[in-house]
């Protein structure tokens, strides 16, 4: 067990309901490390609450009932791990950029200072070191302490990005989060999810096909909170085991 | 639903099938010119090549069309792949359908018809591999398309016999020499679209599972 596999989360017979609305179906999958997962289905079929139980979200909706497990790096979330400790390790970014009304800089350390670090040299070094890694130092160096609002959407996004950063996560999940930008913003978005597979294991929801096949390494199709299909992103867009992933992704759905 | 799209694709398909009729009809028209000896019909079908190659123009645009505004993937991806190289095999086959008919002018006023040696037979055959390469595209019959490539054997041989009897014709009488080696010439282009008709068959199998020559290239 431990680290030894390449297993970053096993998900074993997961059901989740909603009082007594079931939106996850015996859900069965495995993501590995430093992949890209993307998760694609249509509206309502359970991506963003498949998404949220990876760092146990959905513990904040009154209602919610979990069953089967998942588990991280061998690791039961829901019965052997502490919430908040999760979601360190298990970092967030929603569709809309949402930063904090506060400068660019107080922005990034706003993690690091509530896990206690204070020195300046250390916050500094943070946030050049996030902002770095979310491709948008060169854009902010010279505006750290004007206010975040007012960036364009594609920097907040790559801003909130860094922030998620900045709290050394080991797996970023992302709630569709270019769909609020243009193609430009979209496209340096995606450029700075593959570089960050290298360190990070990612799991994107997105309504943009073309954004699963351009980015991920495993798409997995969901229905009516089921896992329809899973497997190499490739092969699922060329070559469907499904027929129900078929019709999903050449347009014959419904 | 993707209206627009799917009605894309049926168009298409519809447009490959007649491309398919168009080039079965070229096949049948240079192989009665032959037999015949039917002068006028060895034109038309020379010219008939023209109709052929702007439905490959036309077929190909309205693919890389496709590909550019619809971005398919899954088995519309594949019908789209599968067509900008089956249309390329036709076109083929309709340049050699002119060119048998081009060979049939020259030696249209000897009497060659009596050195035929086995090509009704290989007309036949590669006429059949072609129907059925059509046929298998149109009715999605991977089984049809399989035999397509195992019938491609029969043609070859006949291509063996035809050779060996014209080659011995040749030895024995010099003077039948220049029509032998022209008809042996037509029996290549024979073979030939045998060969074609089975890349059509093997992009029909890969257009319905991924899979072209045994591997997958999706
Ligand atoms: N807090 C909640 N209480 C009750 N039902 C909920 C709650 N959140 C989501 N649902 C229901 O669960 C199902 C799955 O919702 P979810 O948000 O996971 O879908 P989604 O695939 O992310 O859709 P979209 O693409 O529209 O974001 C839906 O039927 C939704 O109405
Ligand atoms: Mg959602």
């Amino acid at each position: 067990m431990g680290d030894t596999s390449n297993i970053k989360f096993k998900i074993q017979d997961l059901n989740l309901f909603y009082n007594s609305f079931q939106a996850l179906k015996s859900v069965n999958i495995e993501i590995e490390k430093n992949e890209i997962t993307s998760l694609i289905g249509p509206s309502g079929c359970g991506k963003s609450t498949f998404l949220k139980t990876l760092n146990r979200m959905n513990d904040l909706v009154e209602g919610t009932k979990v069953e089967g497990s998942i588990l991280m790096d061998g690791i039961d979330l829901y019965r052997e791990m502490d919430a908040i400790l999760l979601r360190r390790r298990v970092g967030m970014v929603f569709q809309q950029p949402n930063p904090f009304p506060k400068s660019v800089y107080d922005n990034v350390a706003y993690g690091p200072r509530i896990q206690g670090i204070k020195k300046k040299i250390e916050l500094d070094d943070i946030v050049e070191r996030s902002l770095k890694q979310a491709a948008i130092w060169d854009e902010l160096k010279d505006r750290l302490y004007k206010s975040a609002l007012g960036l364009s959407g594609g920097q907040q996004q790559r801003l909130c990005i860094a922030r998620t950063l900045a709290v050394k996560p080991e797996v970023i999940l992302m709630d569709e989060p270019t769909s609020a930008l243009d193609p430009i913003s979209t496209t340096k978005i995606e450029d700075l999810i593959i570089k960050l597979k290298e360190h990070y294991t990612i799991i994107i929801v997105t309504h943009n096909m073309q954004q699963a096949a351009r980015v991920s390494d495993k798409t997995a199709f969901f229905l009516l909170g089921e896992a329809v299909e899973f497997g190499v992103t490739k092969e699922l867009f060329s070559m469907p085991r499904d027929k129900r992933t078929e019709d999903y992704i050449t347009g014959r759905f419904g | 639903m993707r209206e627009t799209f799917i009605h894309e694709i049926e168009d298409l398909n519809d447009d490959l099938i007649m491309m398919g009729s168009m080039i079965e009809s070229a096949i049948s028209k240079a192989v009665e010119a032959l037999t015949n000896k039917d002068v006028d019909l060895a034109q038309e079908a020379i010219e008939f090549d023209n109709q052929i190659d702007n439905k490959e123009k036309e077929i190909e645009s309205r693919c890389i069309a496709l590909l550019v505004q619809q971005q398919p993937v899954a088995s519309d991806l594949r019908l789209v792949t599968a067509a900008i190289k089956m249309i390329t095999d036709m076109e083929r086959i309709g340049d050699h359908a002119a060119d048998i008919s081009e060979i049939m002018l020259i030696i249209a006023d000897s009497d060659y018809t009596s050195h035929m040696s086995k090509i009704p037979e290989i007309a036949k055959a590669t006429i059949k591999m072609l129907n059925d390469s059509v046929n298998a595209f149109v009715s999605r019959d991977r089984k049809l398309a399989k035999s397509v490539q195992k019938y491609d054997d029969v043609v070859d041989e006949l291509f063996v016999d035809i050779k060996a009897e014209l080659t011995e014709l040749i030895r024995s009488d010099l003077e039948e020499s220049n029509q032998a080696v022209d008809m042996i010439m037509i029996a290549k282009y024979f073979e030939r679209i045998g060969d074609h008709a089975v890349n059509i068959a093997e992009w029909v199998e890969f257009s319905q599972t991924g899979m072209y020559k045994g591997t997958n290239i999706m």
